[in-house]
């Protein structure tokens, strides 16, 4: 994906953290990288592609969002919360569907695959998120 | 909305169904508060279901028969005294005098008091034993004294009802409920004669008789024997006396206008308050509806027309010009568990008819059409043994039927349905007079768009329910046709329903989910589609629910086989079949319990739930538990989740079966069954329900000859009991029909319906399920039986299963970089001995907090 080539010079700061394998993750599943102290839940879709969001699920307060179901709206990887069901875009954290509260969004995190091996690097700015088709534009 | 000084007064006297539907009526027209609304009820409780009086027998809670909106009460509006009679009223100065010697002023009266139940002048009616059924004191009063009588004299029972029509079958119904041997006395030649002719009463008689009621038609009693002030015998104009310990009188009623008379109202020749057809009498300020008014020359002793006069009164206390059209004295019954319709004019009392008759002795089935001389338009007809037909049928009266009238009289299933050409003026559902035209207005312009809604909103279908198919129909053509798609998709990813989609894996056998998403959806699904296509697999027995792809379908609770709580910590919940557990078993709860400081709960299912268990500890617990012989109680899963017993007849004093042996042999045989939603089971080990059977999916009740099945009851938010469905089955039949009906559930309910739901829904309702889980109506109860003994024999403990496989294992991680470090986000607080997690402030706060479970485990 774009995502890793057109990131890859951050790879190079010092907040960048190596934390697994891809084939440490289940595909179609999430898991949980503790990065400098933070929680981040990791996803690995059906194509591959690595996503990294806060694990701390904004309407409950518990951090789960690992645990939730991987899927798709339209073309987008989603993520819902284990807990009460909101539906986030893996690629910005924005919430899609709010289930009738207020919409609250997820920190992402950039993420670098090198040689198998997935890096966190730091969140992204809200607006600057790391759709494919903004990084070509030249906005990422 | 401008509420005027103080509202008029207008006095209810009479609590039963006619009074509420007024109550009901008159506040939710009178938006402005012009009325406030005093009602005063002889009988000690608010309104309730009359016409469902008799199924205070497979129940016990007068509560049962509650009617809907109980809300009402709660008006500031709404007065209701109960307990307190009318006993005078002074026309003069506009009050009413009462029980509990009050007077209260009305600017408008209206008499609701219904009816007597008749009692003929026969010698010995007033003895010990001999009841009359029309109130829930008389149905208890009866139900009392035979269960008392029974522990005295050690026997069975036998009792007498005098009169064959509708309450004598209703009330013959109830004795045989109460397992006492009865014999229906009729004066007429033949059973409901005022609803059936000789035909129908004939079919009757032999549906009846196949049940073990006796029937003695053209029978007078002329005489009751007593023994020490109890009834003990009949005797008869002609023919040998009968033997008897209880009599029932249903010999019809007789209005209640003595309130009327003496206040110098006209009364009917037969009784009853004369009204004119906007229901008033002489006296502009007094009303009277339902069984007590005298409209048109005569009482009317159903409660659709009182509905519709309770309607007309309401409009017209707020300046409305309603008039009576004339009663629908057409009805649909079933008595002792035998249908019976009667509608239009069905004795061909018109001129010029033809009959079109369908008599099927064998089958136990008689049905007759009464058709214009012509043959074209439907006049009325009667229906026994099988009244399928009388919802689509009874709006025809008047109208051409179009082809063949014996077409409609096929079996169930085989007729045509006549909703979609519907004219909008024929009524649908006569209990609330809805015409079709009102249904397919409030999917229209009211916007309704489920079943549920247009019942809310026309009222339609709440009461007998007999029209419940055909509004359904409507409904869905409506939508259809209003270009509101009926959509069954599951998600944006399936176009199927749930139940298509689980045909659709069944007969494919398929068993990934990319391949049945690749074939029938798109995208790679969602939280929705996703779980549902993984109960759906595991439903049909494929394997581990965490095989391999698998385990991408399920929610956290099935991936990580434990309940989610709310602080992101996990609860565990081992099987305890039935209930029962040994003191070492107990103890191993305990230490696993204190050894990893988990909170400890019993739950509503009798077992025990150990909260507060971090995902990398699940492993860990499970190996303790395993070894110990404990295997998952599903308490996670849409699937089986407990067989709740009572202790029954091994310690028990009532007892009759052994229910905690039947709990147990349930729960290991449904353990792991995968389904729309979660199932719960009971067992009772006698009728005193001390399992609380009928609040389950499936309830089961121990009696005397075997076992009573209950189904589609629940608890949560919507609670309801569960109505039966089979009657003293044995062992053997009673697994296979549970068998089938939970099979035929998981193969056909929508996501998330839980049976209670799947069972209102479904075609035909409970007769319909009836029917293909006992007398197999759909040619499926041997595949059905299959896929049971699939599921029984393909069971594993997932738990086990999970420990001996580490890739099954791997998701219990922590963290994918530090798998065993314990999630520092997970704080608790000491409550009464025990770990819970602490709130917002105790965490600011900082003092109180234990740290998370770390405690060493023992090995
Ligand atoms: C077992 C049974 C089965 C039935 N099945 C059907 C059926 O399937 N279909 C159908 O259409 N109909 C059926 N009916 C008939 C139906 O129940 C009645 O038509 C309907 O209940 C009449 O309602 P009502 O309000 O006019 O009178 P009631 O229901 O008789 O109510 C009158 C109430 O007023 C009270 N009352 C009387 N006098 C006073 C007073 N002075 N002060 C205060 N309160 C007073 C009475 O105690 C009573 O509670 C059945 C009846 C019975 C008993
Ligand atoms: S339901 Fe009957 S058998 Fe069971 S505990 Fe209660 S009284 Fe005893
Ligand atoms: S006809 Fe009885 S509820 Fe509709």
């Amino acid at each position: 994906m774009t995502t890793e080539t057109s990131l890859s010079p951050l790879a190079l700061e010092p907040s960048w953290l190596p934390v697994c394998t891809v084939e440490d993750l289940p595909r179609e599943r999430g898991a949980c990288a503790l990065v400098h102290g933070s929680q981040v839940a990791l996803f690995r879709t059906f194509d591959d592609t690595v996503y990294a969001v806060q694990q701390l699920d904004p309407y409950s307060g518990a951090h789960v969002m690992s645990r939730g179901i991987v899927g798709t709206r339209g073309g987008t990887p989603t993520v819902a919360s284990p807990m009460y069901k909101q539906v986030f875009d893996l690629r910005t954290g924005q919430c899609l569907d709010p289930v009738g509260k207020d919409p609250r969004h997820l920190l992402a995190y950039a993420v670098h695959v090198a040689d198998d091996v997935v890096s966190v690097g730091p969140p992204v700015e809200p607006g600057q998120a790391l759709l494919p088709d903004a990084v070509e534009r030249g906005t990422g | 909305m401008v509420q005027p000084p103080s509202p008029r007064e207008l006095v209810v006297v009479g609590g039963g169904m006619v009074a509420r539907r007024l109550v009901d009526a008159l506040r939710s027209r009178d938006t402005a508060g012009e009325w406030a609304v005093t009602l005063l009820c002889e009988e000690p409780r608010a309104p309730y279901d009359r016409v469902a009086l008799t199924s205070y027998f497979t129940g016990r809670d007068p509560d049962d028969l509650a009617l809907g909106g109980q809300e009402i009460w709660d008006d500031p509006l709404v007065t209701l005294r109960r307990g307190v009679a009318a006993t005078a009223i002074d026309r003069e100065a506009r009050t009413i005098a009462t029980s509990d010697g009050r007077t209260l002023p009305y600017d408008s009266l209206v008499l609701a008091t219904g009816s007597y139940a008749a009692v003929p002048p026969v010698p010995g009616r007033d003895l010990r034993g001999a009841f009359v059924y029309r109130t829930i004191d008389d149905v208890a009063a009866l139900r009392a004294y035979v269960e008392n009588l029974r522990d005295e004299v050690g026997r069975p029972l036998r009792g007498a009802v005098v009169g064959g029509g509708l309450l004598g079958l209703e009330a013959a119904g109830a004795l045989t409920a109460l397992q006492v041997e009865t014999t229906v006395v009729e004066f007429a030649s033949r059973l409901m004669p005022l609803q059936v002719d000789d035909g129908g009463g004939e079919a009757l008689r032999r549906l009846i008789e196949a049940l073990g009621v006796k029937v003695r038609t053209s029978t007078a009693t002329s005489k009751i024997v007593g023994l020490l002030g109890r009834v003990s015998k009949m005797e008869f104009a002609d023919g040998p006396g009968l033997d008897v310990d209880v009599v029932v009188f249903a010999v019809g009623v007789r209005p209640r206008d003595e309130l009327a008379r003496e206040a110098g109202l006209e009364v009917g020749e037969r009784g009853g308050v004369v009204v004119d057809d906007s229901c008033a009498t002489a006296d502009p300020a007094v009303w009277a509806v339902g069984e007590v008014a005298c409209i048109g020359g005569r009482t009317l002793g159903l409660v659709a027309p009182g509905y519709t006069m309770a309607e007309i009164v309401a409009d017209r206390l707020l300046g409305g010009e309603g008039t009576f059209p004339g009663a629908d004295l057409s009805t649909k019954l079933k008595l002792l568990g035998v249908d019976v319709a009667s509608f239009g004019d069905a004795f061909a009392a018109e001129a010029g008819g033809l009959e079109v008759v369908i008599s099927d002795p064998v089958a136990g089935v008689y049905k007759k059409l009464v058709m214009s001389d012509d043959a074209r338009t439907l006049r009325g007809g009667i229906l026994v043994g099988d009244a399928s037909a009388y919802a689509a049928l009874r709006p025809m009266v008047g109208r051409e039927l179009g082809g063949d009238p014996a077409a409609y009289l096929l079996p169930e299933g085989a007729a045509p349905a006549a909703a979609g050409d519907l004219p909008d003026d024929a009524a649908v559902c006569s209990c609330n007079n809805v015409t079709a035209g009102a249904i397919r207005c409030s999917v229209t312009d009211a916007g309704c768009t489920d079943l549920a809604g247009v019942k809310a909103c026309t009222r339609a279908g709440t009461s007998c329910g007999s029209c419940l198919p055909l509004v359904k129909r409507l409904v869905t053509t409506e939508l259809e046709r209003s270009g509101v798609e009926v959509s069954n998709a599951l998600c944006e990813h399936f176009e199927l329903s749930r139940a298509q989609l689980f045909d659709v894996v069944r007969v494919q056998g398929l068993t990934t989910f990319s391949e049945i998403i690749g074939r029938h959806g798109n995208g790679r699904g969602c939280d929705i589609c996703k779980p549902v296509i993984g109960s759906i697999l595991a439903s049909l027995g494929t394997g581990h629910i965490l095989e391999g792809e698998r385990a991408t379908l399920q929610d956290t609770n099935d991936h990580v086989m434990a309940n989610l709580q709310k602080d992101g910590s996990y609860s565990v919940v081992p099987r305890i079949p039935g209930g029962e557990i040994t003191p070492e078993r107990l103890i191993v709860i305990g230490e696993v319990a204190k050894d990893f400081g988990l909170y400890t709960k019993i739950t509503g299912g009798q077992r025990i739930d150990l909260f507060g268990a971090r995902i990398e500890q699940l492993p860990k617990i499970w190996k303790r538990l395993v070894d110990a012989g404990f295997e998952s109680g599903h308490a996670y899963g849409k699937s089986l989740r407990t067989v709740k017993s009572c202790v029954g007849s091994t310690w028990c004093r009532y007892g009759v079966q052994d229910s905690v042996g039947l709990a147990i042999a349930l729960e290991l045989r449904y353990r792991g069954l995968r389904s729309p939603h979660k199932i719960k089971l009971g067992v009772s080990g006698c009728a005193r329900e001390c399992a609380e059977a009928r609040g389950k999916d499936v309830g089961v009740i121990a009696t005397d000859n075997g076992w009573n099945l209950y189904v589609g009851g629940n608890g949560g938010f919507t609670p309801r009991h569960a109505e039966l469905l089979a009657e003293d089955l044995d062992t053997e039949m009673l697994v296979r029909t549970i068998d089938r009906f939970l099979m035929y559930y998981v193969r056909t309910a929508d996501r998330l319906q839980r049976t209670a739901v799947w069972v209102e829904d479904h075609e035909g309702g409970l007769d319909a399920i009836r029917d293909v889980v006992l007398e197999d109506s759909l040619g499926i109860g041997a595949d059905l039986d299959e896929a049971m003994a699939g599921h029984v024999e393909g069971y594993e403990d997932e738990w086990a299963a999970a420990l001996n496989d580490p890739e099954k294992l791997r998701r219990f991680g922590s963290f994918v970089n530090a798998p065993d470090q314990p999630d520092d986000s997970l704080a608790y607080v000491n409550e009464r001995g025990q770990a819970r997690p602490a709130t917002e402030s105790e965490r600011a706060g900082g003092s109180l907090l234990i740290a998370g479970t770390t405690l060493e485990v023992r090995r």
